[in-house]
This record gives C-alpha cells, sequence and structure tokens, in this order.
C-alpha cells in the first residue's frame, strides 16, 4: 500500500528534478540515476518503524541514522556480488552468451556482463577474482598481446564503470593476470576499478607483495586484505566490493544504513545515558528499519524472482546479508569525553580509545542479538561496517578511524588504535596511509608494516604516494586532476569525483599524515 | 652499561631495507661540510646558553647539567641553532635494556634495527649489547658508520651485525680530507675487510659536485669496489646532497643534477654493479 505524501513534497520534489535537468555538471548518465532516485523518494511504502523519522528525516546536525541514498522503495539489492566463475564456466543465457574458449572472448565476456549488473550505484561494485576468472585463458595468447588486453579491458572498465565503488580482487595466489594488471594500472594511473589483494603469508610470496606494493605507491592500488581474517569469517567464500566490504560470492547486501555515533553522543547526557539508552534506542531503531528494507527488497520488489542474475543462479538469495553501519567514533568518543570534562582524545588518549572499545562491545552484542530470517547467511545476524563517510559530512570522522589531523606522530600508535577495532568488521573497514615518496626506494617498508598489521588483527590497508594524482578518498579512488576539473564547474565522467571533492573540501582528505 | 642516545625513530624507511627501527647515537669524529644533523657530532659541555633561549621552557640546568623535558618540547630546534658545540641538549643516557623496550613496541612491523649517528662506531660496547638483545628477538641488525673506526678489532660486534652500511665519503684521500676534515685509509681498509667477511651491506656515496671531481672519485671507489662485490655483492647507494638541516656556511653548495647522478649509475652499472639505488 502506499502511503499518501503531502502536495508541498511533491512540490519541492518536482522543483528539483527541473534542477537536474538543468544542472551543467551533471552528466547525462548521472542526471539519468539523480532522476531515479527523485522518483522513488515520492514513495512511502516501507513498513512504518516508529520513532525513525525523529532520527533519519530532520537536520544533518541531529540526524543519527542514515540510510545512504538507497531510496524509499528499494528496487534491488545495495550490493550484488555475482558468482562470475560461473559465467566463465557455463555463459549466459539471458545475455545468450557462451562461455569463453580465449583471453579475447574472456575479457568480452566480463564487459558484456558488467553492462547488466545493477547496485545502488546502477554500476557492479563487484567485478570479479580477475586472477581466477582470466588466468585459465591468459595463455591462449602470446604475452604481448595478454598485457595489451589485459590493459584494454582495464581501460574500458574505467571508461564505462563510471563509479569507482566498482570493486575487482585479486589474491592471494600470484599470476600471470595480477602482473598484468599492475603493469597496467601502472601506466593508466586509473581510479577504476577499485582493486583488493587478498594477502597470505606463504601463499602471497614476497615477489608478488612487492610488485603489488609498488604499483600501489604509483596508481593507489591494490588495497591490501587479510585473508586469513576474511576467511575465517566467510569460510573461505568471500569478496571484497566497493569500498573494502567482505560479502558473501554470488551474494551481497540488502542494506546499508549507518549509526552517526557522533550525533547519538549529542542527545546523550553521559557516557552512561549513551551507553545504556541513547545508543540502544537508535540501534534498535535503526535495525527495525533495515529489516523493513529487506522485507520489501525479498517480498515485494520482485527481483530475486525476476532478475537473471537470480533466476540463472549468478546470485542467490540465501548468501545475501546486510551491512549494520556506524561512522564517528571518534566523535562521539570525545564529545562524551567532553560532556564528563575528560581531556583525553580518542586515538591518543588510552581511556578514550577504551571507550571506543566498549562502545563497539555494546554494538556487536546487540547486533549479535537482533535477527533477520533473510539474513540466514550470516546466522540470522547483519554483519557490521565501519562507513567511510559522505561527501556532504561536516564533522563526521569514517567508521572508527582517528581524524584527519589528530593521527599520531608515531604510525606505530596508530597502527596499534586500529588493531583494536578492526576485528568487529567483518564486512568492511579499513585506513589509508600516504607515504612518502623515498620509500618508492624501499617497497619492503610498506610490506613489512603489511605482514606486522596482519599479524596484528588489522583488517585492510591502503597506501598511496603522498603526490600521486590517483589517490584513495575514503574507501574509493579518485584523480586529483578531475577534482580540479569539476571544481571549476566541467562535467566529469565519474559520479565519485564530486564525492571525493566534497571529501577533500569537507573532510579533509588531502592534509592525512604522510609516513 | 649506557648509551648516549640521540633520538630514535620507531618506523624509518630510509636506514636499510624494509621497515626499521633507527637508533642515534650521539658524537662523530669526523666534520662533513655537509653533515644533515650537524647537532649530533659533539657532546653536550652543560654551558646552559640553550636553557635560556628555549622559547618551551622545557630545557633546565639541574647541579650543572641540562636537563632535558621532552613532553615540553616542540621541536622548533632553538637550542640546536643555538649551542655553538655542534651539540644537542635533547639526547638521553640510556641502557641497551632500555633502548630495546622501545625497539619491541614496533614489532612485528619492523625488520630488524639500525644504528647510526652521529659515528655509531665510537660506542662499539653498547652497539654489541643492543645486538645481542635484538638478535634474541629476531631482528636484524645494521651499522651505519662512516668507517673511520677499525672493525677489525671488534669481532664480538661483527658477530651480531648482519652488515655494516659504510659511507665512501670520497675515494681519493685529499678529496674526503676536504669534504671531512679526515683520512679516509681506514674507510677503505673496513671496506675490504668486511667485503671478504660479507658483512659489507651498503656502501654510500654522498655526491656533492662543489668539493670533489664527482666522476672521478666514483669510477674509482667502483673499481676499488668490483672485486669485493664478486666476492658478496652488496648495494650502492647515490646520494644527492640536499641542504636540509646543513649548516649554514656549506647550504649553498650546489645540490647535483638529476643527469650526474644518472651518468654516475651509469658509469657503475657498467661495472656490473647490479643494485643501485638513488636517492
Amino acid at each position: 500500500m502506499i502511503r499518501p505524501i503531502s502536495n508541498e513534497r511533491v512540490e519541492k520534489t518536482r522543483e528539483e528534478i527541473l534542477d537536474i535537468i538543468k544542472s551543467s555538471t551533471l552528466t547525462h548518465e548521472q542526471k539519468v540515476t539523480c532522476l531515479a532516485n527523485k522518483a522513488d523518494s515520492l514513495l512511502e511504502v516501507l513498513d512504518e518503524v516508529p520513532g525513525l523519522d525523529e532520527l533519519l528525516n530532520c537536520p544533518q546536525e541531529d540526524r543519527c541514522i542514515c540510510d545512504l541514498s538507497e531510496g524509499h522503495a528499494p528496487l534491488r539489492p545495495r550490493y550484488i556480488a555475482p558468482d562470475y566463475q560461473k559465467l566463465m564456466k557455463e555463459g549466459c543465457k539471458y545475455l545468450n552468451l557462451a562461455p569463453p574458449t580465449d583471453l579475447f572472448e574472456a575479457l568480452n565476456t566480463l564487459l558484456i556482463f558488467y553492462k547488466h549488473v545493477p547496485s545502488v550505484t546502477n554500476y557492479p561494485v563487484y567485478l570479479g577474482q580477475l586472477d581466477d576468472l582470466i588466468e585459465p585463458f591468459i595463455d591462449t595468447v602470446d604475452e604481448k598481446t595478454a598485457a595489451k588486453l589485459i590493459k584494454l579491458f582495464l581501460l574500458n572498465v574505467d571508461r564505462t564503470v563510471l563509479d569507482s565503488f566498482a570493486h575487482a580482487d585479486i589474491g592471494p595466489k600470484p599470476s600471470k593476470t595480477a602482473h598484468f594488471i599492475f603493469e597496467a594500472e601502472k601506466e593508466l594511473e586509473d581510479a577504476v576499478p577499485n582493486l583488493s589483494l587478498k594477502y597470505q603469508e606463504g601463499v602471497s610470496s614476497d615477489e608478488y607483495l612487492k610488485e603489488a606494493v609498488e604499483c600501489a605507491l604509483v596508481s593507489a592500488k591494490p588495497s591490501f586484505a587479510n585473508h586469513n581474517m576474511f576467511s575465517k569469517e566467510f569460510n573461505g567464500e568471500y569478496v571484497i566490493a566497493s569500498c573494502y566490504n567482505g560479502l558473501y560470492l554470488g551474494g551481497g547486501a540488502y542494506t546499508l544504513c549507518r549509526l552517526i555515533l557522533g550525533n547519538i553522543a549529542k542527545r546523550s547526557s553521559s557516557i552512561e545515558d549513551f551507553k545504556t539508552k541513547q545508543l540502544p534506542y537508535v540501534m534498535d531503531v535503526m535495525a527495525k528499519y533495515m529489516d523493513a528494507r529487506i522485507k520489501f527488497e525479498v517480498e515485494e520488489s520482485g527481483f530475486f524472482e525476476n532478475n537473471f542474475l537470480a533466476r540463472e543462479g549468478f546470485i542467490s538469495r540465501d548468501k545475501f546479508t546486510a551491512m549494520f553501519g556506524l561512522v564517528g567514533m571518534a566523535d562521539a568518543v570525545n564529545m562524551l569525553f567532553e560532556k564528563e570534562g575528560k581531556t583525553g582524545r580518542y586515538g591518543s588518549d588510552e581511556a578514550a580509545n577504551q571507550l571506543g572499545v566498549e562502545i563497539m562491545e555494546i554494538i556487536d552484542k546487540f547486533n549479535q542479538s537482533h535477527t533477520n530470517k533473510y539474513c540466514e547467511t550470516t546466522d540470522g545476524h547483519f554483519l557490521l561496517h565501519a562507513q567511510v563517510g559522505l561527501a556532504e559530512d561536516i564533522g563526521v570522522t569514517p567508521g572508527t578511524r582517528i581524524p584527519i589531523g589528530e593521527e599520531p606522530e608515531e604510525l606505530i600508535d596508530q597502527l596499534n588504535v586500529l588493531s583494536k577495532f578492526h576485528k568487529y568488521f567483518p564486512s568492511g573497514t579499513g585506513d589509508i596511509f600516504p607515504i612518502d615518496l623515498t620509500v618508492h626506494r624501499n617497497p619492503e617498508y610498506v610490506m613489512d608494516i603489511i605482514k606486522g598489521a596482519f599479524a596484528k588483527d588489522i583488517r585492510y590497508m591502503s597506501f598511496y604516494s603522498s603526490n600521486s594524482d590517483v589517490i584513495r578518498v575514503t574507501g574509493y579512488l579518485v584523480k586529483r586532476s578531475e577534482m580540479e576539473k569539476l571544481d571549476a564547474g566541467n562535467n566529469v565522467i565519474q559520479d565519485t569525483t564530486a564525492l571525493g571533492l566534497g571529501a577533500a573540501k569537507n573532510g579533509h582528505i588531502l592534509e592525512r599524515k604522510v609516513r | 652499561m649506557l648509551g648516549v642516545v640521540t633520538k630514535i625513530i620507531p618506523f624509518s624507511s630510509v636506514d636499510g631495507p624494509g621497515n626499521r627501527t633507527a637508533i642515534f647515537l650521539q658524537g662523530c669524529n669526523i666534520n662533513c661540510k655537509y653533515c644533515h644533523n650537524p647537532e649530533t657530532r659533539n657532546s653536550c659541555i652543560n654551558c646552559g646558553l640553550c636553557v635560556q633561549v628555549c622559547p618551551q621552557k622545557a630545557l633546565s640546568l639541574e647541579n650543572g647539567k641540562v636537563s632535558f623535558d621532552a613532553s615540553a618540547c616542540i621541536s622548533c630546534d632553538t637550542c640546536i641553532k643555538t649551542c655553538p658545540h655542534g651539540s644537542t641538549p635533547k639526547t638521553r643516557l640510556m641502557t641497551p635494556e632500555e633502548v630495546m623496550e622501545i625497539v619491541k613496541k614496533q614489532m612485528p612491523f619492523i625488520r630488524g634495527i639500525t644504528v647510526s649517528g652521529g659515528e655509531c662506531m665510537l660506542q662499539p660496547d653498547f652497539i654489541t649489547e643492543l645486538f645481542k638483545l635484538a638478535k634474541k628477538e629476531n631482528l636484524g641488525t645494521l651499522i651505519d658508520s662512516n668507517g673511520t673506526i677499525d672493525f677489525r678489532e671488534y669481532p664480538d660486534l661483527l658477530e651480531v651485525s648482519d652488515g655494516v652500511m659504510l659511507d665512501i665519503k670520497a675515494f681519493f684521500p685529499e678529496d674526503h680530507r676536504r669534504v671531512t676534515d679526515a683520512d679516509n685509509n681506514k674507510v677503505l681498509e673496513n671496506a675490504q675487510f668486511l667485503g671478504e667477511n660479507n658483512k659489507l651491506s651498503e656502501v654510500r656515496a654522498v655526491i656533492v659536485p662543489d668539493l670533489y671531481d664527482v666522476v672521478k672519485n666514483i669510477k674509482a671507489m667502483g673499481e676499488f669496489l668490483v672485486p669485493l662485490y664478486k666476492i658478496n655483492p652488496f648495494r650502492i647507494k647515490i646520494i644527492a646532497f640536499r641542504p636540509m638541516g646543513v649548516r649554514e656556511e656549506y647550504a649553498n653548495l650546489q645540490v647535483p643534477t638529476k643527469q650526474l647522478l644518472e651518468e654516475l649509475r651509469g658509469i657503475l652499472a657498467d661495472m656490473g654493479f647490479e643494485d643501485i639505488v638513488i636517492i
């Protein structure tokens, strides 16, 4: 049943629609996406959740829950991670594609398929485990041709998948495919795809890791994922999608909503009030809201009955879960400390960090007690996610990160803080380190840090050189040169560039401490 | 046992391979014109001049000795700029165990430690004890030295050292004297000895075209090193002079061009050296 809305809201939306149509900076594709969002914003069909309105649809500075522009009537899951291996082995009936037999066909098959994988961005957020997918075909052509084909494939992805939340995976085993990807990315320096190397000591060789680090110091990719940690949590069947999100292969995430911890602290009178009343209340409302979204997707939208991905078994409904996100741990801890007249800051003060851990324990315990029948793949629970923030976030620190500008002087102290928090987030968290140029002559420096970090339960790390064009904003990549173009009022091809520009202005991402 | 420690850098990417904790020891026996940290050369004589100028009041005179409060320091370096003796009031007397405690805090993120200076070989017993502790933790141990102290006299130290990163600041004695006020016969003997005993892990040359004939020196150095390289290969680092931290009277020395640095690399590569790094 569609609930009525006010005429005033309809009129306001009509004005916004016209603004989108007339916009001089949005590209055609970006306009279409925005228009679709405006269309479903007029619907009110999700089960009503008491108390939600006050926490979600309120001025930004009071907002405690955010649904990350998923819309009012989700027509597909937020993140979808198709089993591309099935495509390579069996082809696709809907797209009338036979299984590929050589490298030309393999890459062409993938590129065609990507066009048909939806997500919240309308582009695929998972592009597959590229080494496993491509390696069987890599020797069907000579090396020079293989290198060129892979470079053209990556170029194609960057220019047609217009959103850098599109994420490809490689590792932990070295491969020729990965080698060609590194070689190509060092030359291309493009933002898409996002790339993760699943690192596992003993399986990922030092030569492989070194080549990856050298590539990252030029092109800000790959990032490094702790394979042992993710494997254990997902029985070996995980993908890294979107920013850095661990999800089941052949499944994905119905939805991602986030707690804005700083604003929850704002409405709390004390640490005690935050822990025992305000936070539990907001978590309860958010979980119910997520339940309502999931219910609509599964029971009403028809996606899982009708979309070819589900019909042909590239995805399966029972491998989906939902992501219970949070931002602003640092903001909450600092505000609660101020309210109680304590001086310590999150990131540098032991007691402040300890409060952060206690808050995580409360959130984790809540999540473990909440169940949703459509999340059977994760034992009926959601997965926690340290969300990286939105372009329009002001004064909101991503996930459990230490605010930019307050990073401890020594990297070791920052790493020790991270190792307390990363373990809570199977569906993703990560930290980003700009690295000084001199490290180019010593990639082993970064390798040692990665190995040490993964031994200490750090989940996911990204590095980029402090002077490269491609940089990691929060969980995705943008080109500085593209941000400058956009800032000067020009169209830019990827929609994430606008997010990056917002984050540069509001989130100070260009001011991270260089290591 | 106590060492005079100038500073400890927890994570260093420039003091040997991988990530290492670098420990700088106070005091030096030569006088390189391009020294980047000239305050590490001499011991503090407790004259107290720095105490008067410290804007943070982080320094005080206690019983005739300069005392330093690290928590109040903002690293403005006013004390170092004021010191007329090429020293710093910020050194600490530490036992090898105390240094090792700080090193352990960096594990498992580091692969080893490097002692540097000043000239760290002025405190060989301290390094020996520190390295023994490091070896117990399975950490790598490297010495960064100007080569003027005879390594043959310290077999116990070499036993617990993975290797020495040796400066050859100039090959010809008169050039070395001009750069450092010291002879280099010991340096070359050390290179020979360490190379033959598989303890030479890196040779460094700082390139300052204004101070000596760079091409002529590198050529001669390369020819001298080739036989050693054939016994045990090592890295050669070509370090471009940069004015950062250098004393005012020498800060105007010319920075070598990229072209010149590449020419030097070519000279060494032609002789068969494979691992050449320009910094």
